[in-house]
């Protein structure tokens, strides 16, 4: 009897959800339709679809795709370099953590995005800006998760595998790296993750070419139904990104 | 290094930690006074003396004042929304169980791609920094609350209510006060969520805050001013963190 209240109450709630996304739709439409609000405020849903479909098959979004992946890909190869590197260093005595760790606690809670115009400034228009905020940006997730990963080692096992007889490489391939992997590896997911959202909100804010460029090309031409699409569009390469990304964490958990 | 001063940065991190602080902006002072364009990088001891320069720029007060007055409002609105929607939606199962799911999914996409629509629909000026700065902040405060709520004993609801408690007695004297903590844990990151949406909306494009500013300093290659008024902000943004910190501290001693 519980077991069918639950069945019954679970297919309820995905009632709920599907209503109300289809109600979210059925006002959009209603309003652009029915109701007389502005083109240029909010474009008919009809229209931002048949948009969609012309973004897909017309191939333009690859130069801009291309550039905003080329930034992220090299700024995240960036600060998991150095975010790993500094993090293990860091890790390696009591006295480094207490010494390193508030420093780039205390950073990471200051909104790095505030630093947009020096780079700007310092690395010009082009991509180079963008690497470099997403490098910095997500190197703080990664470097303070490195931190926490290899610091929270338990210490019998390393005293264990000494005892044995483990030498360093040995100690560090099979006792460190799988204790800290998990927590490095969300730390990796959370720094892609901020590093796309830095990425794409600079090239929004300042650059020449990208994905965020264009919505803001296509919001300056009052493009509408286009500009909804392409942010459709750009909404649905993040969720893919992240979706990728989370499964390599899921897979790299399994690994060691 | 004599043995007492070394037993004395042993027991205190916090002075090391100070003197790397030191050293960056050392070789941060050497690099741009002798080896970097003066067009792009400023050294921090004329930046650290040019502060009281960019107080004095016309309107810089009055920008700094509009960012904080956009940060205020904003985080207030959040708040205020994210407590009624996490209480609406966490006190029920079935509410929670079929809206939470649709309030994870919008909290996942990536806002900063509609960041055109806000300007568009909410004009140049602080509407738009403010509405930009809610929808950032909102959500982990509703989250927060949520979490909350739900983890709140089911044993104290009963008893209360078989003692005869009201509804409103049970949200006083129940509810609430086991909320505050995750409360201001929400605070805390909606804080830091509002300050990122106000902050990016003021750098893509602004009439009087603080973005006039910075794109104005920018391209007038005045490194040195722009350094100024980005470390004012940063500055602003620590105290405004540090206060929401000690509050949530304060406040979930009670226990």
């Amino acid at each position: 009897m519980a077991r069918r209240n639950e069945r019954a109450a679970g297919i309820g709630s995905r009632a709920v959800q599907i209503g109300f996304l289809l109600g979210i739709l059925v006002l959009w439409y209603l309003a652009t339709n029915r109701w007389g609000v502005n083109r240029l405020l909010l474009p008919n849903p009809i229209a931002v679809w048949q948009q969609l479909l012309d973004v897909l098959k017309s191939s333009e979004y690859l130069p801009d795709l291309r550039v905003t992946l080329t930034e992220l890909l090299v700024a995240f190869a960036l600060s998991m370099t150095f975010g790993i590197t500094v993090g293990f260093f860091v890790s390696r005595t009591r006295y480094s953590i207490r010494v390193f760790d508030p420093l780039f606690a205390g950073i990471y809670s200051i909104p790095i995005i505030l630093f947009l115009p020096l780079y700007v400034l310092f690395f010009g228009l082009g991509p180079a800006s963008k690497i470099a905020l997403g490098a910095t940006i997500s190197f703080f997730p990664i470097v303070l998760s490195t931190i926490a990963g290899f610091s929270n080692v338990d210490r019998t096992l390393v005293t264990a595998a000494k005892s044995m007889g483990a030498s360093d490489y040995q100690l560090f391939r099979y006792v460190l790296v799988p204790a800290a992997l998990p927590v490095i590896l969300s730390g990796l997911r959370m720094g892609f993750t901020i590093a796309l959202l830095a990425i794409i909100g600079s090239e929004t804010i300042a650059s020449l070419a990208g994905l965020g460029h264009h919505i803001v090309q296509l919001a300056e031409g009052m493009d509408m139904a286009r500009m909804f699409a392409y942010i459709a569009f750009v909404v649905v390469i993040a969720v893919l990104l992240n979706g990728i990304v989370s499964f390599l964490e899921a897979r790299g958990r399994r690994w060691t | 290094m004599t043995p007492s001063l070394r037993i004395y940065l042993l027991r205190h991190p916090g002075v090391v930690r100070l003197g790397v602080i030191v050293l960056i902006l050392i070789a941060w002072e050497i690099a741009a006074r002798w080896f970097i364009d003066p067009l792009f990088i400023s050294p921090p001891s004329r930046v650290f003396l040019s502060l009281g320069a960019v107080w004095q720029t016309a309107g810089v007060p009055a920008a700094l004042r509009l960012t904080f007055f956009e940060l205020a409002v904003a985080f207030a609105i959040a708040v205020v929304i994210g407590l009624t929607v996490g209480l609406a939606v966490g006190l029920q199962p079935f509410v929670r169980r079929s809206l939470l799911p649709i309030i994870l999914l919008l909290y996942g996409l990536p806002q900063i791609t509609i960041l055109p629509l806000f300007i568009l629909y909410f004009g140049i000026g602080a509407a738009s920094k403010i509405a930009f700065g809610v929808t950032h902040g909102m959500f982990p405060i509703t989250l927060a609350i949520v979490a909350g709520v739900q983890n709140l004993k089911p044993i104290l609801l009963v008893s209360a209510r078989s003692m005869g408690a009201s509804r409103w007695q049970v949200l006083r004297w129940v509810i609430f006060p086991h909320m505050i903590p995750s409360f201001f844990a929400g605070m805390r990151l909606g804080m830091s969520g509002v300050l990122l949406g106000v902050l990016l909306a003021e750098l893509y494009v602004s009439t009087a805050g603080i973005g006039h500013f910075t794109t104005m300093f920018t391209e007038n290659f005045d490194p040195t001013k722009l350094f100024g008024l980005v470390t004012m902000l940063a500055a602003m943004a620590i105290v405004l963190n540090e206060i929401v910190r000690r509050a949530e501290t304060r406040f979930s001693r009670w226990r």
